[in-house]
């Protein structure tokens, strides 16, 4: 960086700061509706100053959400509980089925292996929408319908795919010799599975497990459809605010801020892990 | 006999489907005795690496069997065959510091940890790595993790030890002190191993015998004097050999009490009979065309010979190499005087006889050969 100009360095500030204000101003604006009431956020023009009120907050995590028209009962906190279940349990199953089948189509090369990879890829070509009413009819026979077991399943659409291709390049990226040598040195395939595949590909299974989280997190049609109120995400569960006597902004920005923390603490603890993991597991050769 | 420590028999590799795929390796068949080194020579693609594989278990044999100290184990994941081996590549965990990449295998075979130590450092020492044994992979030089993955096989007590190109890496000078080196280690043990390289100093230096395979074929399996000097066919007598055996297309012409080889551009060497010797001569008799070869070693530069033209001329140190035009060709040949000619310098050479191979024109294969053997 020694060669840039004065010039040079300030256009640059100029441009990251554009663009940091370009990706934060949604977030700040969104957390400031938070903790302002309806009044407030509607006024025109928007103010930047104002009296915060924790009021939002306190309706989502008691469930009563007071509107012109009276006192509703709201399921938020249950609908975040159900986003976090949902989630980690899905990411879970595709770690646990995803991350051996991802090294077994790394290493062994069989007969139909590329196709069933490509098909297992394709899971996520199908627009959602258009899967969605055969499946609603297969699961309401299967009794899967409005059902954990049956949410999950269908979150492997989303998940299994995203960590098996991104984990299967990883593992192919570990120098085969590496395991070879281990496994001659007195070691199943299993061991080195355990033992060295898994640490060297840590970092992008970790990156993999987290897109895949943040997907399953995010996801709003399948949840709208296979689940009722009881088993819905945050995502669907938002709708609730938009009542007969208007949209709450305040409650939803709330219930966004509570909605977006768990993907962002995520990614940021996630992100220090990766650059280490990265940096660490260096393979020369 | 010396008990076998490796039997191959009848080995094939396809890569692919059997009998369709790339025949990488065909027909081996091999036996390696107790306390033997062996070298696997050959350019890349000739079958020498997968051959090392399949022994260490990490290719599947398509056909034949593979016996290590009397057991069959072509069929046994790597982990039951009790082989040792350095990986051209290295592979050296990365997590793990130098010290315990090599205390490995040990510790996985339950050693005691002050024999374990103790072995580290003697295997450390015979390398030249002791200062480098608590540093990770990463932080070291090619030539170091190369060092450190060799004494990862060494300090192994296994029935094989395979080192596939274990000294690419290293520096000339350190190369040489250690192929020394490592070759008493093995000898004083009685370990014995096989060694995959493309350099024939290093498989001189190490081997007691040298397979020179070339397209999946074993061409060779003899001691480095005997490819030298008895080749079995052209491509041993041209791939064996700094710089390469001269050859030439002749055709064998008799006349009283001489021999004629008519080579290409109207060229003809003419011997007296007796020149050459018996087997020599009775073979060039019954036949009318023929390859002769001769080693640059073999060819000198002398008043009455056969007309040639410089096309090179390189004085490497020690040795002069003088390439020429010649019958329809080019023909080395070496002199250990720095010799100065100029580019298109008319000289005139002279090639014993006593020192020809005699090669069949249709299939390469020896036929005869001149020199006596050493």
């Amino acid at each position: 960086m020694e060669h840039t100009s004065l010039l040079e360095r300030i256009l640059r500030g100029i441009a990251l700061t554009l663009v940091v204000i370009f990706f934060m101003f949604p977030i700040v604006w969104i957390l400031m509706m938070s903790f302002q009431t309806n009044e407030t956020i509607l006024r025109i023009p928007p103010q930047l100053v104002f009296k915060p009120t924790l009021a939002n907050y306190t309706a989502l995590i008691t469930g009563k959400l007071t509107t012109a028209a009276g006192t509703l009962d709201i399921a938020f906190m249950r609908n975040l509980w159900n986003s976090v279940f949902l989630s980690v349990t899905s990411v879970a199953v595709a770690l646990l089925l995803g991350v051996p089948a991802a090294y077994a189509f790394a290493r062994h090369k069989f007969r139909g292996s590329e196709d069933i990879a490509f098909t297992l890829l394709s899971f996520r070509f199908a627009p959602a929408l258009l899967v969605l009413l055969p499946l609603t009819l297969y699961f309401q026979k299967l009794g899967l319908a409005n059902t954990y077991i049956g949410l999950i399943w269908v979150y492997q659409l989303i998940c299994l795919p995203l960590i098996l291709w991104i984990v299967r390049g990883y593992f192919e990226d570990i120098p085969a010799d590496i395991e070879y040598a281990y496994r001659i040195a007195g070691h199943s395939w299993f061991a080195t599975f355990r033992k060295i595949a898994l640490p060297l590909a840590g970092p992008g299974i970790a990156a993999a497990g987290l897109l895949a989280f943040i997907f399953a997190w995010n996801n709003f049609v399948f949840a709208l459809v296979l689940a009722s109120a009881d088993k819905q995400p945050v995502t669907v569960g938002a709708l609730a605010f938009i009542t007969s006597s208007g949209i709450q902004y305040g409650q939803i920005s709330a219930a966004i801020v509570l909605s977006i923390t768990p993907t962002l603490a995520l990614a940021l603890y996630a992100q220090r892990y990766l650059v280490e993991g990265l940096s660490l597991g260096a393979v020369k050769g | 006999m010396i008990p076998s420590a490796l039997t191959i028999s009848g080995v094939d590799k396809f890569y692919g489907p059997i009998d369709r795929g790339v025949h990488a390796v065909q027909n081996l068949t091999m036996e390696i005795g107790r306390g033997e080194i062996v070298a696997l020579l050959g350019s890349s693609g000739c079958g020498k690496t997968s051959t090392l594989r399949m022994i260490a278990g990490f290719e599947e044999v398509s056909r034949g069997t593979i016996s290590v100290a009397g057991r069959k184990v072509h069929t046994l994941p790597p982990v039951k065959r009790n082989v040792a081996m350095a990986f051209e590549g290295y592979s050296l965990y990365p997590p793990l510091t130098v010290r315990e990449n090599m205390a490995f295998a040990l510790k996985a075979a339950k050693l005691r940890k002050s024999d374990v130590d103790a072995k580290v450092a003697s295997i450390a020492k015979l390398l030249e790595i002791e200062d480098i044994l608590e540093r990770y992979p990463s932080s070291i030089s090619g030539g170091q993790q190369q060092r450190a993955s060799l004494g990862r096989a060494l300090i192994r007590e296994a029935d094989l030890h395979l080192l596939d190109e274990p000294m690419g890496q290293l520096e000339p000078q350190l190369r040489a002190v250690l192929r020394g080196r490592i070759k008493h280690f093995i000898k004083e043990r009685g370990l014995t191993a096989i060694l995959v390289t493309h350099d024939q100093t290093e498989a001189n230096a190490l081997a007691d015998r040298i397979a020179v395979m070339e397209g999946g074929v074993l061409q060779q399996f003899d001691t480095p004097d005997m490819l030298k000097q008895r080749p079995a066919n052209l491509f041993t007598g041209t791939f064996v050999g700094e710089p390469p055996m001269n050859v030439f297309e002749a055709y064998v012409g008799t006349a009283a009490d001489k021999i004629n080889l008519r080579l290409p551009d109207g060229l003809s060497l003419d011997y007296d009979k007796d020149a050459f010797s018996g087997s020599v001569r009775d073979e060039l008799l019954k036949r009318q065309r023929v390859v002769i070869g001769i080693r640059p070693y073999a060819v000198r530069r002398s008043k009455d010979g056969v007309p040639a033209t410089v096309s090179a001329n390189q004085w490497l140190g020690d040795q002069t190499h003088i390439a020429a035009d010649f019958a329809g060709g080019s023909l080395v040949l070496v002199e250990h005087d720095r010799t100065r000619l100029e580019l298109g310098a008319p000289i005139n050479i002279s090639i014993d006889p006593k020192n020809l191979h005699v090669f069949d024109q249709s299939s390469g294969m020896a036929i005869s050969h001149g020199m006596e053997l050493a």
